[in-house]
């Protein structure tokens, strides 16, 4: 095996080389070899990486799938891909077409690939141990029926995803059954549905992403153990959209991330023992919605700044915790100089109540009226839970 | 007209009132930027003061006035002067001075306070344009009030319940008839309503750019098409100079009509 490796070759594939097509290349190489693709548009679809191979694109050849079907598969390990631009991938409804697909494959290093006109990005089948590094995807999908993901994990282990930029498809990450993820400094924004969907995941973790103007945001259903850390959910506008969705998630970390201008800041349904600490939620529409059956969760030392509503409460149980947080909208004074407010702040509003049950009404948001009886509300709650409050408010905003 | 003008106006302006009401802006404004320190939740404080109060002091002051100039307007209808120039001077002195006292009053502190540079600028233009909207129609509203009656008492009575009843009561019959409605579709409704009383146009005006994500979060093609485009923004403005024109022309009509 040392041998071998240190007897690898190069072969080159131009137009004008003895070896003119990608497939080609793969099929004279033997393992291990490095194959560098010349500029220039290489029309080939349904590749097959069956080899352990380096496969380097010099100056972004075009690989060019003309609709065809599947671009590149990969089902050997320890594989890289470098440098390539793919287009005009396959759109079927009945086959989900990829411009690479990894099947079964351990050690993939897959980076600076440039994709278009695609239906699925990179798809990740029943893979370990691998690398998605600073690729380039953009999509052109209009509905989501008949668009397809940016990057998809599906059974896998151990996998980085960093430093991608993923536009205008329908999710731009997508996980299904993927433990041990590593989700690193990714923009995805445009996308029709998510810009990143978690499904029955565990124990991943996901830092420094962007997420901006995705058609609802990005969504963590049946998951336990996630955490997300320091990441920024920007404008995600419209009804059923929000930054942030949390369903059915366990003991998951939501520390440090900045949710800015969404309709809904994180929409909370069935979530337990979640510490929320550190964040900012800037100039929501809802900065926080918890829909049923969340227990034993944790606010602390988020920054809730000018939203329209802070927290909106659906039941009249509540055994979550809100500590030392900072309110915009908390109008209370601090005579010991502790630091912290000396009245509690009770988050909850009576109009969040009211809007909850006739959507209508909020065209009556900051209302005279609509202060008048928010204020009676504050003084002796009805509607609202009375022990959801936050009892040591904050005087000066977290930097 | 522009005679009367000046001298209503140089006669408010050097009158203590206005100095009073411009010092209680200024003073409002530093308190608020030296509290805060943040011209963005400044300016969500200020909207809350000036839909609010803004319309109180242009119905008191409009009243106010008119009773006060009573004698001196008669003095002047006996002068070969037009009617409508004697009643529109005096509303544009009385409304040109109380919006200039606002502008004046609250640009200043934001401006020294770094508005310029700051990305709040429009939402306070925003905030000042609507409040001066909302001077020029409670002022025109309380001349016709006053015009209406002879009684002082009643006059004053029947411009604090027009102020009480556009700020406060109109909201709360508007939220319950939503409410005891809400089985039916009440979109069209409920933007209707809105149009008819003029404190709720200037705050669904600001609503657009201070809550708009928010707003775009609920279900219905009518709401999103009010609020998402801008629809919504040239529809309320439109509204507020209907606003405003229409009770001025109805103080010109019955001044014409009045037996003095």
């Amino acid at each position: 095996m040392a041998t071998e490796v240190l007897l690898a070759k190069t072969i080159t594939i131009c137009k004008d080389c003895p070896i003119k097509t990608l497939s080609e290349g793969i099929e004279t190489a033997a393992e291990y070899d490095t194959l560098r693709v010349k500029k220039g548009t290489y029309k080939e679809y349904n590749i097959l990486v069956d080899k352990p191979l380096t496969i380097i694109g010099e100056n972004f050849p075009v690989i060019d799938g003309e609709d065809k079907g599947e671009i590149i598969r990969i089902v050997s390990d320890q594989v890289t891909l470098d440098g390539l631009f793919l287009i005009n991938v396959g759109t079927s409804y009945t086959t989900d077409y990829a411009a690479i697909r990894v099947v079964k494959s351990e050690y993939f290093d897959i980076r600076n690939i440039v994709l278009e006109k695609l239906f699925f990005g990179i798809y990740l089948e029943k893979s370990n141990n691998g690398r998605v590094y600073h690729n380039k995807i953009i999509g052109d999908a209009v509905d989501e029926y008949n668009s397809g993901n940016g990057i998809q994990l599906w059974y896998c282990k151990n996998v980085v995803v960093e430093r991608n930029i993923i536009q205008h498809v329908r999710d731009g990450i997508y996980l299904e059954f993927s433990d041990n993820i590593s989700i690193k400094d990714n923009t995805s924004t445009d996308n029709l549905r998510y810009g990143l969907h978690f499904m029955f995941s565990n124990d991943d973790i996901y830092t420094n992403n962007t997420f901006e103007n995705n058609g609802a945001g990005v969504a963590v259903m049946f998951s336990k153990r996630i955490k997300m850390l320091g990441n920024t959910f920007r404008k995600n506008w419209g009804t059923a959209a929000f930054g942030m969705l949390l369903k059915e998630i366990n003991d998951a970390e939501i520390i440090g991330n900045t949710f800015e201008e969404n309709t809904i800041g994180i929409n909370i349904e069935g979530s337990n023992r979640i510490m929320y600490k550190n964040n900012s939620f800037i100039q929501n529409g809802w900065a926080i919605k918890i829909l049923g059956a969340c227990y034993t969760n944790t606010f602390t030392l988020n920054n809730f700044l000018y939203n329209s509503f802070d927290i909106s409460y659906n039941s009249k149980l509540n055994d979550n915790v809100f500590n030392k947080n900072y309110w915009s909208s908390y109008t209370g004074y601090d005579l010991d100089k502790n630091g912290m407010g000396d009245v509690p702040y009770r988050p909850v509003k009576l109009f969040s109540y009211i809007v909850n049950k006739t959507p209508e009404t909020i065209v009556l948001l900051r209302s005279l009226f609509m202060d008048v009886i928010d204020f009676s509300e504050k003084v002796s709650p009805v509607f609202t839970p009375d022990n959801l409050l936050d009892s040591s408010p904050l005087m000066k905003q977290i930097p | 007209m522009f005679k009367i003008l000046k001298y209503s106006f140089y006669d408010l302006i050097r009158s203590r009132w206005s100095y009073v009401y411009f010092l209680f802006y200024l003073v409002l404004g530093f308190v608020l930027l030296f509290l805060n320190n943040d011209v963005s939740k400044a300016v969500i404080t200020l909207m809350n003061i000036i839909i609010v109060l803004v319309p109180l002091i242009g119905t008191i002051f409009g009243v106010m006035y008119y009773y006060n100039s009573k004698e001196f307007t008669e003095l002047l209808l006996a002068q070969p002067v037009k009617r409508s120039s004697i009643f529109l001077g005096q509303y544009l002195g009385v409304a040109g001075s109380l919006t200039l006292s606002l502008v004046l009053g609250l640009g200043i502190p934001f401006v020294l306070y770094g508005l310029l540079r700051s990305s709040a600028i429009f939402d306070f233009s925003l905030l000042l344009v609507t409040g001066a909207f909302l001077t020029l129609i409670f002022t025109a509203l309380s001349f016709n009030i006053a015009l209406s009656n002879e009684n002082k008492i009643k006059g004053f009575g029947y411009a604090v319940l027009l102020w009480l009843f556009l700020a406060v009561v109109y909201d709360g019959i508007f939220l319950m008839s939503l409410i005891l409605f809400k089985e039916y579709p009440l979109d069209n409704f409920s933007l209707i309503v809105t149009m008819f009383n003029p404190i709720d146009l200037s705050r669904t005006l600001i609503l657009l750019k201070l809550d708009i994500s928010a707003l775009l979060g609920y279900t219905g093609a009518v709401f999103k098409q009010f609020f998402g485009t801008s629809q919504g923004f040239i529809i309320s403005l439109l509204m507020l100079i209907l606003w405003t024109v229409v009770p001025i022309w109805r103080m010109l009509y019955i001044s014409k009509k009045k037996d003095f």
